[in-house]
Protein backbone atom coordinates (compact mmCIF):
# COMPACT_ATOMS: atom_id res chain seq x y z
CA UNK A 1 0.00 0.00 0.00
CA UNK A 2 0.99 3.50 -0.55
CA UNK A 3 1.65 6.24 1.75
CA UNK A 4 -1.81 7.84 0.60
CA UNK A 5 -3.87 4.58 0.79
CA UNK A 6 -2.49 3.75 4.23
CA UNK A 7 -3.47 7.61 5.68
CA UNK A 8 -7.51 6.71 3.48
CA UNK A 9 -7.49 3.54 4.98
CA UNK A 10 -7.26 5.01 8.27
CA UNK A 11 -9.24 7.66 7.98
CA UNK A 12 -12.16 4.97 6.58
CA UNK A 13 -11.66 3.00 10.00
CA UNK A 14 -12.09 6.30 11.98
CA UNK A 15 -15.10 7.69 10.05
CA UNK A 16 -16.75 4.17 9.76
CA UNK A 17 -17.55 4.48 13.83
CA UNK A 18 -18.52 8.25 13.78
CA UNK A 19 -21.12 7.89 10.72
CA UNK A 20 -21.74 4.93 8.37
CA UNK A 21 -21.54 2.57 11.38
CA UNK A 22 -22.43 4.37 13.93
CA UNK A 23 -23.57 2.24 17.24
CA UNK A 24 -26.45 3.24 18.41
CA UNK A 25 -28.12 5.07 15.14
CA UNK A 26 -27.39 2.11 12.48
CA UNK A 27 -26.01 -0.79 14.84
CA UNK A 28 -28.59 -0.36 17.71
CA UNK A 29 -26.29 -1.87 20.11
CA UNK A 30 -26.01 0.10 23.70
CA UNK A 31 -28.90 1.29 23.93
CA UNK A 32 -29.76 1.26 27.99
CA UNK A 33 -26.78 3.85 28.53
CA UNK A 34 -28.36 5.63 25.90
CA UNK A 35 -32.05 6.08 27.04
CA UNK A 36 -30.77 5.89 30.97
CA UNK A 37 -27.82 8.61 31.52
CA UNK A 38 -28.89 11.55 28.86
CA UNK A 39 -30.94 13.38 30.99
CA UNK A 40 -28.99 16.70 30.98
CA UNK A 41 -26.00 17.28 28.91
CA UNK A 42 -23.17 16.51 31.26
CA UNK A 43 -24.17 12.97 31.94
CA UNK A 44 -24.70 12.14 28.19
CA UNK A 45 -21.11 13.69 28.09
CA UNK A 46 -19.31 12.26 31.20
CA UNK A 47 -20.76 9.10 29.51
CA UNK A 48 -19.44 9.26 26.12
CA UNK A 49 -16.09 10.05 27.69
CA UNK A 50 -16.07 6.82 29.83
CA UNK A 51 -17.32 4.58 27.35
CA UNK A 52 -14.52 5.92 24.65
CA UNK A 53 -12.04 5.86 27.33
CA UNK A 54 -13.19 2.15 27.96
CA UNK A 55 -13.70 1.11 24.31
CA UNK A 56 -10.24 2.42 23.24
CA UNK A 57 -8.18 0.84 25.80
CA UNK A 58 -9.83 -2.61 25.70
CA UNK A 59 -9.61 -2.74 22.07
CA UNK A 60 -5.64 -2.03 22.49
CA UNK A 61 -5.04 -4.92 25.15
CA UNK A 62 -7.27 -6.93 23.02
CA UNK A 63 -5.81 -6.31 20.00
CA UNK A 64 -2.21 -6.64 21.53
CA UNK A 65 -2.88 -9.69 23.47
CA UNK A 66 -4.98 -11.03 20.33
CA UNK A 67 -2.43 -13.93 19.47
CA UNK A 68 -2.17 -15.01 22.95
CA UNK A 69 -5.61 -15.71 23.91
CA UNK A 70 -7.10 -19.05 23.51
CA UNK A 71 -10.06 -19.38 21.31
CA UNK A 72 -12.05 -21.20 23.50
CA UNK A 73 -11.98 -18.65 27.05
CA UNK A 74 -11.49 -15.77 24.45
CA UNK A 75 -14.91 -14.01 25.89
CA UNK A 76 -14.30 -14.47 29.18
CA UNK A 77 -11.01 -12.86 28.73
CA UNK A 78 -12.12 -9.92 27.33
CA UNK A 79 -14.88 -9.34 29.74
CA UNK A 80 -12.57 -9.46 32.38
CA UNK A 81 -10.01 -6.65 30.09
CA UNK A 82 -13.12 -4.33 29.82
CA UNK A 83 -14.33 -4.80 33.85
CA UNK A 84 -10.76 -3.78 34.93
CA UNK A 85 -11.23 -0.63 32.23
CA UNK A 86 -14.52 -0.12 33.85
CA UNK A 87 -13.43 -0.04 36.92
CA UNK A 88 -10.68 2.11 36.58
CA UNK A 89 -13.29 4.64 34.48
CA UNK A 90 -15.70 4.43 37.53
CA UNK A 91 -13.15 5.62 40.32
CA UNK A 92 -11.54 8.18 38.10
CA UNK A 93 -14.94 10.00 37.97
CA UNK A 94 -15.46 9.52 41.68
CA UNK A 95 -12.43 11.08 42.53
CA UNK A 96 -12.93 14.43 39.90
CA UNK A 97 -16.75 14.74 40.79
CA UNK A 98 -18.80 13.03 43.27
CA UNK A 99 -22.30 14.74 42.03
CA UNK A 100 -21.88 13.90 38.54
CA UNK A 101 -20.90 9.88 39.55
CA UNK A 102 -23.82 9.87 41.92
CA UNK A 103 -26.42 11.09 39.30
CA UNK A 104 -25.01 8.76 37.31
CA UNK A 105 -25.15 5.91 39.37
CA UNK A 106 -24.82 2.29 38.61
CA UNK A 107 -24.23 3.10 34.91
CA UNK A 108 -21.39 3.53 34.76
CA UNK A 109 -20.37 -0.10 35.82
CA UNK A 110 -22.93 -1.20 33.71
CA UNK A 111 -20.59 -0.01 30.98
CA UNK A 112 -19.19 -3.68 31.56
CA UNK A 113 -22.48 -5.10 29.75
CA UNK A 114 -22.57 -2.37 26.86
CA UNK A 115 -23.26 -5.02 24.09
CA UNK A 116 -20.76 -2.30 21.93
CA UNK A 117 -17.31 -2.49 23.59
CA UNK A 118 -17.46 -6.51 23.73
CA UNK A 119 -18.70 -6.32 19.91
CA UNK A 120 -15.66 -4.42 18.80
CA UNK A 121 -13.34 -6.35 21.18
CA UNK A 122 -14.62 -9.35 18.94
CA UNK A 123 -15.54 -8.40 15.49
CA UNK A 124 -12.14 -5.76 15.54
CA UNK A 125 -9.63 -5.65 17.87
CA UNK A 126 -9.24 -9.75 18.15
CA UNK A 127 -8.54 -9.89 14.33
CA UNK A 128 -6.62 -6.57 13.53
CA UNK A 129 -3.56 -4.66 14.09
CA UNK A 130 -3.23 -2.07 17.53
CA UNK A 131 -3.45 1.15 15.56
CA UNK A 132 -6.18 0.15 13.53
CA UNK A 133 -8.15 -1.13 16.54
CA UNK A 134 -7.17 1.74 18.44
CA UNK A 135 -7.98 4.06 15.74
CA UNK A 136 -11.63 2.18 15.87
CA UNK A 137 -12.15 2.27 19.61
CA UNK A 138 -11.90 6.08 18.56
CA UNK A 139 -14.07 6.22 16.24
CA UNK A 140 -16.79 3.72 17.71
CA UNK A 141 -16.61 5.99 20.76
CA UNK A 142 -16.88 9.31 19.16
CA UNK A 143 -19.81 7.76 17.05
CA UNK A 144 -21.40 7.03 20.57
CA UNK A 145 -20.56 10.29 22.78
CA UNK A 146 -22.10 11.50 19.29
CA UNK A 147 -25.21 9.64 19.67
CA UNK A 148 -25.63 10.47 23.31
CA UNK A 149 -25.15 14.29 22.87
CA UNK A 150 -27.37 14.13 20.13
CA UNK A 151 -30.36 12.81 22.77
CA UNK A 152 -28.75 14.58 25.67
CA UNK A 153 -29.06 17.96 24.79
CA UNK A 154 -32.46 17.40 22.77
CA UNK A 155 -33.73 16.37 26.18
CA UNK A 156 -31.97 18.98 28.39
CA UNK A 157 -33.41 21.76 26.22
CA UNK A 158 -36.75 20.88 25.87
CA UNK A 159 -37.18 19.15 29.42
CA UNK A 160 -35.61 22.08 31.60
CA UNK A 161 -35.10 24.58 29.19
CA UNK A 162 -31.49 24.79 30.31
CA UNK A 163 -27.76 23.89 28.12
CA UNK A 164 -25.69 21.90 30.21
CA UNK A 165 -26.82 23.62 33.39
CA UNK A 166 -27.48 27.69 31.92
CA UNK A 167 -30.69 28.41 31.53
CA UNK A 168 -32.14 29.93 27.77
CA UNK A 169 -35.02 30.67 27.58
CA UNK A 170 -35.69 32.77 30.97
CA UNK A 171 -38.06 31.86 33.46
CA UNK A 172 -41.18 32.55 31.84
CA UNK A 173 -39.92 28.77 29.81
CA UNK A 174 -42.53 25.87 30.45
CA UNK A 175 -40.40 22.70 29.68
CA UNK A 176 -41.47 19.62 28.64
CA UNK A 177 -41.28 17.77 31.39
CA UNK A 178 -42.13 14.32 29.94
CA UNK A 179 -38.27 14.78 27.80
CA UNK A 180 -36.69 14.32 31.42
CA UNK A 181 -38.86 11.70 32.44
CA UNK A 182 -38.22 7.45 31.33
CA UNK A 183 -41.18 7.82 28.58
CA UNK A 184 -38.92 10.97 26.45
CA UNK A 185 -36.17 9.47 26.28
CA UNK A 186 -37.96 6.67 24.29
CA UNK A 187 -39.62 9.33 22.15
CA UNK A 188 -36.61 11.41 21.38
CA UNK A 189 -34.51 8.06 20.21
CA UNK A 190 -37.40 6.87 18.26
CA UNK A 191 -37.55 9.62 16.71
CA UNK A 192 -34.31 10.02 15.91
CA UNK A 193 -34.30 6.74 14.11
CA UNK A 194 -37.39 8.01 12.18
CA UNK A 195 -35.26 10.43 11.04
CA UNK A 196 -32.65 8.03 9.75
CA UNK A 197 -34.75 5.94 8.57
CA UNK A 198 -35.99 9.13 6.41
CA UNK A 199 -32.29 9.71 5.28
CA UNK A 200 -32.06 6.15 4.17
CA UNK A 201 -35.14 5.90 2.13
CA UNK A 202 -34.40 9.07 0.04
CA UNK A 203 -30.76 7.35 -0.35
CA UNK A 204 -32.90 4.59 -1.97
CA UNK A 205 -35.14 6.91 -4.02
CA UNK A 206 -32.30 9.20 -5.28
CA UNK A 207 -30.23 6.15 -6.61
CA UNK A 208 -33.25 5.25 -8.42
CA UNK A 209 -33.39 7.88 -10.20
CA UNK A 210 -29.82 8.76 -10.84
CA UNK A 211 -29.39 4.83 -12.09
CA UNK A 212 -33.17 4.55 -14.14
CA UNK A 213 -32.16 1.11 -16.13
CA UNK A 214 -31.21 -0.13 -12.48
CA UNK A 215 -35.23 0.42 -11.53
CA UNK A 216 -36.46 -0.69 -14.66
CA UNK A 217 -34.35 -4.01 -13.64
CA UNK A 218 -36.28 -4.12 -10.12
CA UNK B 1 -45.28 -5.01 59.23
CA UNK B 2 -42.21 -7.10 58.24
CA UNK B 3 -43.65 -9.12 54.97
CA UNK B 4 -44.80 -5.28 54.59
CA UNK B 5 -41.50 -4.24 53.34
CA UNK B 6 -40.64 -7.00 51.59
CA UNK B 7 -43.92 -6.47 49.14
CA UNK B 8 -43.34 -2.85 48.95
CA UNK B 9 -39.75 -4.02 47.64
CA UNK B 10 -41.15 -6.72 45.12
CA UNK B 11 -43.96 -4.10 44.14
CA UNK B 12 -41.20 -1.37 43.50
CA UNK B 13 -39.18 -3.42 41.47
CA UNK B 14 -42.46 -4.82 39.55
CA UNK B 15 -43.96 -2.37 38.42
CA UNK B 16 -43.37 1.27 40.09
CA UNK B 17 -39.87 1.61 39.17
CA UNK B 18 -40.45 -0.87 36.83
CA UNK B 19 -36.63 -2.36 35.60
CA UNK B 20 -37.05 -1.52 31.55
CA UNK B 21 -39.68 1.11 31.11
CA UNK B 22 -38.32 3.06 34.13
CA UNK B 23 -34.60 2.06 34.78
CA UNK B 24 -33.74 1.45 31.16
CA UNK B 25 -32.13 -2.12 32.13
CA UNK B 26 -32.00 -4.73 29.50
CA UNK B 27 -33.45 -2.98 27.22
CA UNK B 28 -31.36 -4.76 24.49
CA UNK B 29 -33.92 -8.49 24.63
CA UNK B 30 -36.71 -5.99 25.20
CA UNK B 31 -36.17 -4.65 21.76
CA UNK B 32 -34.71 -7.64 20.03
CA UNK B 33 -36.88 -11.06 21.01
CA UNK B 34 -40.31 -8.69 21.64
CA UNK B 35 -41.45 -9.81 18.61
CA UNK B 36 -43.51 -13.16 19.52
CA UNK B 37 -45.74 -13.87 23.14
CA UNK B 38 -44.25 -17.05 22.91
CA UNK B 39 -40.12 -16.12 22.77
CA UNK B 40 -40.70 -13.00 25.22
CA UNK B 41 -42.19 -15.78 27.71
CA UNK B 42 -39.52 -18.03 27.90
CA UNK B 43 -36.68 -15.21 27.88
CA UNK B 44 -38.57 -13.82 30.54
CA UNK B 45 -38.23 -17.07 32.69
CA UNK B 46 -35.15 -17.28 31.39
CA UNK B 47 -33.84 -14.27 33.08
CA UNK B 48 -36.06 -14.30 36.30
CA UNK B 49 -34.58 -17.48 37.12
CA UNK B 50 -31.08 -16.09 36.52
CA UNK B 51 -31.94 -12.89 38.57
CA UNK B 52 -32.68 -14.69 41.25
CA UNK B 53 -29.54 -16.88 41.54
CA UNK B 54 -27.26 -14.04 40.68
CA UNK B 55 -28.75 -12.36 43.52
CA UNK B 56 -28.10 -14.98 46.11
CA UNK B 57 -24.73 -15.03 44.76
CA UNK B 58 -24.40 -11.53 44.38
CA UNK B 59 -25.04 -11.15 48.32
CA UNK B 60 -22.93 -13.64 49.22
CA UNK B 61 -19.92 -12.09 47.26
CA UNK B 62 -20.94 -8.77 48.88
CA UNK B 63 -20.23 -9.65 52.24
CA UNK B 64 -16.81 -11.87 51.46
CA UNK B 65 -15.55 -8.88 49.69
CA UNK B 66 -16.18 -6.55 52.50
CA UNK B 67 -14.62 -8.76 54.82
CA UNK B 68 -11.46 -9.27 53.63
CA UNK B 69 -11.67 -5.33 52.62
CA UNK B 70 -11.41 -5.57 48.50
CA UNK B 71 -14.56 -3.71 47.01
CA UNK B 72 -12.94 -2.55 44.08
CA UNK B 73 -12.90 -6.03 43.17
CA UNK B 74 -16.73 -5.61 43.62
CA UNK B 75 -17.30 -5.25 39.15
CA UNK B 76 -14.90 -7.68 38.64
CA UNK B 77 -16.02 -10.86 40.30
CA UNK B 78 -19.79 -9.93 40.38
CA UNK B 79 -19.12 -10.63 36.31
CA UNK B 80 -17.54 -13.10 36.04
CA UNK B 81 -19.91 -14.71 38.90
CA UNK B 82 -23.00 -13.99 36.53
CA UNK B 83 -21.05 -15.17 33.12
CA UNK B 84 -20.40 -18.68 35.20
CA UNK B 85 -23.66 -18.82 36.92
CA UNK B 86 -25.24 -18.93 33.34
CA UNK B 87 -23.35 -21.50 31.69
CA UNK B 88 -24.07 -23.67 34.77
CA UNK B 89 -27.67 -22.73 34.56
CA UNK B 90 -26.97 -24.12 31.05
CA UNK B 91 -25.48 -27.18 31.63
CA UNK B 92 -27.87 -28.37 34.26
CA UNK B 93 -30.91 -27.44 31.95
CA UNK B 94 -29.39 -29.37 29.27
CA UNK B 95 -29.01 -32.44 31.73
CA UNK B 96 -31.91 -32.61 32.98
CA UNK B 97 -34.67 -30.72 30.94
CA UNK B 98 -33.32 -31.30 27.70
CA UNK B 99 -36.83 -30.06 26.34
CA UNK B 100 -36.41 -26.40 28.27
CA UNK B 101 -33.21 -26.03 26.99
CA UNK B 102 -34.13 -26.34 23.57
CA UNK B 103 -37.10 -23.67 23.62
CA UNK B 104 -34.48 -21.22 25.42
CA UNK B 105 -32.22 -22.08 22.95
CA UNK B 106 -29.26 -18.52 21.77
CA UNK B 107 -31.60 -17.16 25.09
CA UNK B 108 -29.72 -18.42 27.91
CA UNK B 109 -25.92 -17.19 26.92
CA UNK B 110 -27.37 -14.25 25.97
CA UNK B 111 -27.97 -13.24 29.17
CA UNK B 112 -24.60 -12.76 30.26
CA UNK B 113 -24.34 -9.57 28.42
CA UNK B 114 -28.03 -8.24 29.68
CA UNK B 115 -27.44 -5.64 31.75
CA UNK B 116 -30.56 -6.31 33.76
CA UNK B 117 -28.70 -8.99 35.66
CA UNK B 118 -25.27 -7.22 36.70
CA UNK B 119 -27.69 -4.35 37.44
CA UNK B 120 -30.09 -5.90 39.48
CA UNK B 121 -26.91 -7.23 41.55
CA UNK B 122 -25.08 -3.21 42.13
CA UNK B 123 -28.60 -1.77 42.90
CA UNK B 124 -29.15 -4.38 46.36
CA UNK B 125 -25.26 -4.22 46.81
CA UNK B 126 -25.69 0.17 46.71
CA UNK B 127 -29.30 -0.23 48.86
CA UNK B 128 -27.60 -2.22 51.26
CA UNK B 129 -30.71 -4.57 51.12
CA UNK B 130 -30.30 -8.10 53.58
CA UNK B 131 -30.75 -11.74 52.59
CA UNK B 132 -34.46 -12.22 52.15
CA UNK B 133 -35.02 -8.08 50.63
CA UNK B 134 -32.67 -9.14 47.99
CA UNK B 135 -34.43 -12.31 47.30
CA UNK B 136 -37.55 -10.13 46.90
CA UNK B 137 -36.10 -7.65 44.66
CA UNK B 138 -34.64 -10.21 42.37
CA UNK B 139 -38.11 -11.93 42.04
CA UNK B 140 -39.70 -8.35 41.45
CA UNK B 141 -37.54 -7.61 38.67
CA UNK B 142 -37.57 -10.51 37.28
CA UNK B 143 -41.77 -10.16 37.57
CA UNK B 144 -41.43 -6.58 35.85
CA UNK B 145 -38.95 -7.41 33.27
CA UNK B 146 -41.52 -10.50 31.94
CA UNK B 147 -44.69 -7.87 32.44
CA UNK B 148 -43.00 -5.69 30.40
CA UNK B 149 -41.54 -7.97 27.52
CA UNK B 150 -45.01 -10.23 27.73
CA UNK B 151 -47.03 -6.17 26.99
CA UNK B 152 -44.73 -5.28 24.47
CA UNK B 153 -44.40 -8.80 22.48
CA UNK B 154 -48.61 -8.67 22.15
CA UNK B 155 -49.05 -4.98 21.34
CA UNK B 156 -45.84 -5.52 18.32
CA UNK B 157 -47.58 -8.86 17.39
CA UNK B 158 -51.21 -6.95 16.59
CA UNK B 159 -48.84 -4.31 14.74
CA UNK B 160 -47.82 -6.52 12.51
CA UNK B 161 -51.15 -6.80 10.73
CA UNK B 162 -51.58 -3.06 10.55
CA UNK B 163 -50.60 -0.83 8.15
CA UNK B 164 -47.18 1.38 8.83
CA UNK B 165 -45.24 4.07 6.91
CA UNK B 166 -41.95 2.86 6.11
CA UNK B 167 -39.97 5.24 8.17
CA UNK B 168 -41.53 4.07 11.59
CA UNK B 169 -40.82 0.60 10.50
CA UNK B 170 -38.42 -1.22 13.09
CA UNK B 171 -37.01 -0.40 16.20
CA UNK B 172 -38.40 3.71 16.00
CA UNK B 173 -42.18 1.70 16.08
CA UNK B 174 -41.05 -0.50 19.16
CA UNK B 175 -39.17 2.72 20.74
CA UNK B 176 -42.55 5.07 20.34
CA UNK B 177 -44.70 2.08 21.81
CA UNK B 178 -42.23 1.98 24.78
CA UNK B 179 -42.05 5.51 25.30
CA UNK B 180 -46.09 5.33 25.62
CA UNK B 181 -45.85 2.31 28.03
CA UNK B 182 -43.39 4.08 30.03
CA UNK B 183 -45.70 6.61 30.41
CA UNK B 184 -48.68 4.40 31.27
CA UNK B 185 -46.32 2.61 33.90
CA UNK B 186 -45.93 6.30 35.88
CA UNK B 187 -49.39 5.73 36.96
CA UNK B 188 -48.03 3.23 39.25
CA UNK B 189 -46.23 5.69 41.61
CA UNK B 190 -49.94 6.48 43.37
CA UNK B 191 -48.50 3.24 44.84
CA UNK B 192 -45.73 4.68 46.69
CA UNK B 193 -42.38 5.00 45.02
CA UNK B 194 -39.15 5.91 46.55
Amino acid sequence: MTELNVQADKMDVFLKGVWKENPVFVMLLGMCPVLAVTNSVINALVMGIATTFVLILSNLLVSSLRKLIPKQVRIATYILIIATFVTVADYAIKAVSLEVHKSLGAFISLIVVNCIILGRAEAFASKNSIGRSVLDGLGMGSGFTFAVLCLGIVREVLGNGTFAGFSLFGPDFQPLIIMILPGGAFFVLGAYLMFFNWLKERKKINEKIAEPDMAMAD
Amino acid sequence: MVTEQYWFIFLNAALINNFVLSTFLGICPFLGVSGKISTATRMGAAVSFVMLIASVSAYGIHNLLVRIDAQYLQLISYIVVIASTVQLVEMVIKKFSPALFKALGIFLPLITTNCAILGLALFQTNRGYDFLQSLSFAVGAGAGFTLALLIMSGIREELQLSAVPNVLKGAALTLMVAGILSMAFMGFAGLGGQ
